[in-house]
């Protein structure tokens, strides 16, 4: 008896999503855990390393394409990046964007599930991410780049801006996606502003849906592994898009520029400044 | 974070490389790998502080109900209760012991 169908795919290893996304046996993981590159940076600091640095990367196609994806790791270090993970991703991303060049199309999928840069390794995560960005900007010219945010942990920090940066965006009711976690605001704003255990305040403003209907991300899908492969596919038949969400940078901040800080912001509000303007 | 290391012979075993688990909150990862030599090679790093026993008994009582391969085994502990340990270890070492993936 089968009692449901569907396949969630938040509780998937990133491991496993990757081989959830890439056609059936394709996957091919570069840089394996047996590898045993860890991040030299954490011990020194007495904290437990991870064989693979909380970083998947592999080769595979997709319908038969051939492709490169990454998957981060959340519940180890909340899916931070630093030396070694962010560089396994700048790394694969250049590997694409060879190929590329070479005149073999190679697209590329982000499965983001990150706070950002590691602060044990401040600057070289910065430097990792600033790396994975310069490659994303070249690659999406030749084919598209593809990220996905499902959840649970969401994608924040640095990482928010290398979604941004992505030709496609994918997300989940449960993804979030923000520059700055709600903890840390809440901190600089103090908790009247934003209360990070109000969790429909949270997601309300930076949730998946709340994104999906403010254009920032392309795709909304529920957590099932059907839909993030079925759907990925779609964004890769849609190809390279004509313009970048990222090159339109000058009518959102024109809307941004317009938000009365005095008042509370609510996800009404937000949406309605987003989508319209606050007038 | 402590270093911890428990070597004791092991029997002639084939095995697989596997890896399972992650470092996260109350989780550990248990990689396994064969060796040339007659030990259970097993190291050991955790993020709690004096389990070094608790650690050994672990060991022993899967030791005691299924006797430990001649291997190397790593791992990087992320404050697992022991029966979580239990569990991860024993995923390990059956996956490193099937010889054949079934079609």
């Amino acid at each position: 008896m089968n009692l449901s169908t569907s396949k969630g795919f938040i509780d998937l290893t990133a491991r496993k999503r990757i081989s959830a996304v890439l056609d059936k046996n394709t996957m091919r993981e570069l840089l394996s855990p047996f590898d045993r590159v860890t991040s030299p940076w954490l011990e020194k600091q007495g904290i437990v390393p991870q064989f693979d640095d909380g970083v998947v990367v592999a080769r595979g196609t997709l319908s038969g394409k051939k492709a490169v994806i990454a998957a981060i790791e959340g519940g180890f270090q909340g899916g931070s990046l630093g030396e070694v993970g962010g560089a396994k991703i700048a790394g694969l991303l250049e590997l694409a964007l060879e190929e590329n060049k070479n005149g073999n199309p190679t697209v590329a999928v982000l499965l983001l599930e990150t706070g950002g840069v590691r602060l044990q390794e401040a600057n070289l995560g910065l430097g990792a991410i600033a790396e994975i960005q310069s490659a994303i900007i070249e690659l999406r010219e030749y084919q598209p780049v593809i990220g996905v945010i499902t959840g649970p942990v969401g994608c924040f920090g640095g990482m928010s801006i290398t979604a941004g940066l992505c030709s496609y965006l994918i997300a989940t009711r449960e993804g979030r996606l923000g520059l700055n976690g709600p903890q840390v605001i809440e901190q600089e704003a103090g908790v009247e502003e934003y209360d990070s255990r109000d969790r429909g305040l949270i997601w309300g403003l930076t949730g998946g849906t709340q994104r999906y209907a403010t254009g920032l991300v392309d795709a909304f899908i529920d957590d099932d592994s059907d839909s993030v492969y079925d759907v990925i596919r779609d964004c890769l038949a849609s190809g390279v898009p004509a313009r970048h969400r990222s090159d339109d940078i000058e009518p959102t901040l024109n809307k941004l520029l317009k938000v009365d800080t005095q008042e509370q912001i609510t996800a009404e509000i937000a949406q309605q400044v987003l989508t319209k303007g606050n007038q | 974070m402590e270093t911890i290391q428990v070597k004791q012979t092991g029997h002639l075993a084939s095995l697989q490389p596997v890896l399972v688990g992650c470092v996260g909150s109350g989780d550990l990862e248990v990689m396994i790998e064969p060796t040339d030599g007659p030990q259970a090679d097993i190291n050991i790093k955790t993020s709690v502080a004096g389990s070094e026993v608790r650690w050994q008994q672990v060991i022993n009582m899967i030791n005691e109900s299924s006797p430990l391969p001649a291997m190397r085994m790593d791992i990087h502990d992320f404050g697992a209760t022991p029966g979580v340990i239990r569990l991860r270890i024993e995923q390990a070492l059956e996956l490193a012991q099937v010889s054949e993936v079934p079609a």
